[in-house]
């Protein structure tokens, strides 16, 4: 069977809020899709693992993030080119900050990112959390959940993911939530993202089958297994998402 | 650390206190916020005042899961050993709670006839507690990811608990397994620490936020600090508990009323507090009797006979009670339904359902999903392969569809904390219902 291999970047200190949901999601879509998805995890100081076809990474509490910091500026350049070469990534939360440019503290003191995503965060003392819903041209309303205080702002050369209208998303400013650059995505948000977001799990999904065997993706077949398909249960639950208070 | 100056209350305040719990007793509420409120306003060093004049002083309890069941737990162990304990029963762990019910056991005098307190507070409320009333004795429990879409992230929550450690005045119980609430030893100086924990061969049935995926927070084995109470083995509402340390260590097996693994570890907790309170004074046969006696809180789970089967309530409200849910207890032979609101009260965040493997409930399914969430939760159980039959958002309709098609077997329900309340509620309008322990 046709193998995708997805790396989860630092699964032991970045996953958390439920992001372990988003691995998942990927893993089961593969196999209903008809390939057989080889679940990596790289953390600091391991061996990184070759080839991958794509890459997803979480949140953490601050000390993970201070944790994995100084390894992930080591494998910044591997990084820089899977992202080149168009591999499809998909970051939340603390990790899309750190592939940013800086997260820089209320002190001033500046974390150093490694810059795939030309986005910079600013910590601040207001933490922004509750129930988010955003518009994307490409993925249709995108639903999730967020708690962060780190607030990201967008350069010239990342397009946001989608625009907010319910919630905070990248900043309390603008109406940003997320960004993208060649195919990486960042994002604030949780809840798990990909189960109630299909569109951007296949994004990812056909993207790397597009590129490893120059093939569309053919038809999902999961297995029957409540009253409702997958589909009807993936659209009320974000129906229910969409409609709760922030 | 502020020094609080013993004051009787001002008897006014005492008086419009008790006539505001009347009214809004009167008025069909549950006699709890309202009055505390009122009094708060009118004399703000009210609880210390009364609370100071106690011969043993005040003992806390904190931390994320189990604080309910374990401060009840510490309270019959207390009064089987003939202790005079006054605690917040109404399960209303605010500080206006707590004057509440101070207000309902105290003389027009202000005198409160009791030998000690011991009160269960939220962690976020205890931190403005632990500034007016001093403890004498707190127990820390653990900290998990709850109510962190309030609280924010799981070290701000710790700090909380630090906190009250540090405005402890003699001793302070830690759980030597958290390793978020072990290491509040390091900021203590003054106080007396003692620990619960587990033996090496039970941490599996114990598994934490951060062992999911990969453990970083876990001390190794041989950094552990030997503990005051150690749960050694783990039965079918039976504990074996180790006590004191080195020579002089006893172990004590037991019955226990309460049941599940996590509450046969919170009996470990109350048993190094009382321990530590009471020093050595201890009549041994006592406490064992009241700790075979000692019962669940309300509220925390509970069992009951509904037309002549068993329906037990189990109340989960984040990954790790959850987890620890499906483990303590087999699916086999058992209908099951889950019920999960994302009310204030439950936390609005659904992240923490994708952090519990459901796929022990692949083999038996799961009968019926319901709540606000129905949908995340039914969706949840697709991607872990989980054959679900039925999928009703209404608590009502599902619960009486639920019941109807399973009115023989054992029925287990796992719910979140509103929907519990109204699953109770509408179990109450079944005749043939009946609660045990
Ligand atoms: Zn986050």
């Amino acid at each position: 069977m046709k193998q995708i291999r997805v790396l989860q970047l630092y699964p032991r200190d970045m996953n958390i809020y439920g992001d372990y949901g988003n691995t998942l999601v990927l893993q089961r879509r593969l196999q209903w899709y008809g390939y057989e998805p080889v679940m990596l995890s790289y953390n600091p100081g391991e061996e990184f693992p070759t080839d991958p076809d794509i890459l997803i990474g979480g949140g953490g509490q601050d000390s993970g993030q201070d944790r994995i910091q100084a390894d992930l500026l080591g494998i910044g350049e591997r990084l820089h080119a899977l992202a080149e070469q168009q591999v499809p990534m998909l970051m939340i939360c603390g990790l899309y900050q750190l592939f940013g440019h800086f997260f820089e503290t209320r002190a001033g003191r500046r974390i150093q990112g490694i810059g795939i995503l030309d986005v910079e965060t600013y910590g601040t003392d207001k933490r922004l959390i509750g129930n988010v819903v955003a518009e994307s041209d490409e993925f249709g309303t995108v639903i999730g959940y967020e708690n962060h205080s780190g607030q990201t702002y967008l350069g010239d050369d990342a397009a946001p993911l989608a625009a907010v209208t319910t919630g905070e998303g990248n900043n309390q400013r603008d109406a940003h939530e997320g960004a993208r650059q060649h195919n990486v995505l960042g994002s604030y948000l949780h809840g798990s993202l990909l189960p109630k977001n299909p569109a951007i799990a296949d994004f990812l999904i056909s993207t790397a089958v597009q590129q490893k065997f120059g093939e569309q993706l053919g038809e999902l077949a999961s297995p029957a297994s409540s009253p409702l398909p997958l589909q009807a249960l993936t659209e009320r639950a974000r129906q229910t998402a969409s409609s709760r208070p922030r | 650390m502020a020094v609080i100056r013993p004051r009787l209350p001002r008897p006014a305040s005492i008086l419009v206190g008790k006539a505001a719990r009347a009214v809004t007793k009167l008025r069909g509420g549950s006699g709890s916020a309202f009055p505390g409120l009122v009094v708060e306003r009118l004399d703000p060093g009210f609880l210390a005042s009364v609370l100071s004049q106690l011969p043993r002083g005040v003992v806390v309890v904190s931390g994320t899961n189990g604080k309910t069941t374990t401060t009840k737990m510490v309270v019959e162990l207390l009064r089987g050993q003939g202790l005079k304990v006054f605690t917040n029963r109404s399960g209303s762990n605010f500080t206006r709670g707590v004057v509440a019910s101070v207000l309902g056991e105290i003389t027009p005098r202000g005198r409160l006839e009791a030998d000690i307190a011991v009160l269960e507070l939220d962690e976020a409320h205890a931190v403005h507690f632990v500034r007016a009333v001093a403890p004498r004795y707190s127990l820390l429990l653990n900290v998990m990811r709850d109510q962190l879409d309030r609280f924010g992230e799981i070290d701000t929550t710790a700090g909380m608990l630090r906190t009250i450690a540090e405005h402890t005045t003699h001793g302070v119980v830690l759980n030597r397994e958290d390793a978020r609430v072990a290491r509040i030893a390091e900021s203590l100086q003054d106080q007396e620490i003692r620990y619960f924990g587990l033996a090496p061969e039970l941490r599996k049935h114990f598994p934490s936020d951060d062992d999911l995926h990969a453990s970083n927070a876990t001390l190794a084995p041989a950094e552990l600090p030997e503990a005051e109470v150690t749960l050694t083995a783990l039965g079918t509402q039976q504990g074996t508990f180790r006590l004191g340390t080195g020579e002089n260590a006893e172990e004590i097996s037991t019955e226990l009323t309460v049941n599940g693994a996590y509450n046969t570890y919170n009996a470990a907790a109350a048993l190094a507090l009382v321990r530590q309170v009471l020093g050595g004074a201890i009549d041994h046969q006592a406490l064992l009797r009241s700790l075979k006696e000692a019962a669940p809180a309300f509220g925390r789970g509970e069992s009951l006979t509904v037309g002549g089967a068993p329906l037990d309530l189990v109340l989960v409200k984040n990954p790790a009670g959850f987890r620890l849910g499906l483990s303590s207890f087999s699916a086999e032979g058992v209908a099951t339904m889950i019920a999960i609101n994302d009310n204030y009260a439950d936390g609005r965040d659904m992240s923490w359902l994708w952090d519990v493997s459901f796929e022990s409930l692949a083999a038996q399914g799961v009968e019926m999903v319901s709540g606000v969430r129905a949908y995340d939760m039914a969706l949840r159980l697709h991607y872990d392969g989980v054959p679900v039959r039925g999928v009703e958002p209404e608590l009502v309709v599902a619960l009486d569809e639920f019941l109807s098609r399973h009115p023989r077997t054992p029925r287990r329900i796992f719910c979140t904390y509103t929907a519990m309340l109204a699953l109770r509620k509408h179990l109450g309008s079944y005749t043939e219902v009946e609660a045990f322990n």
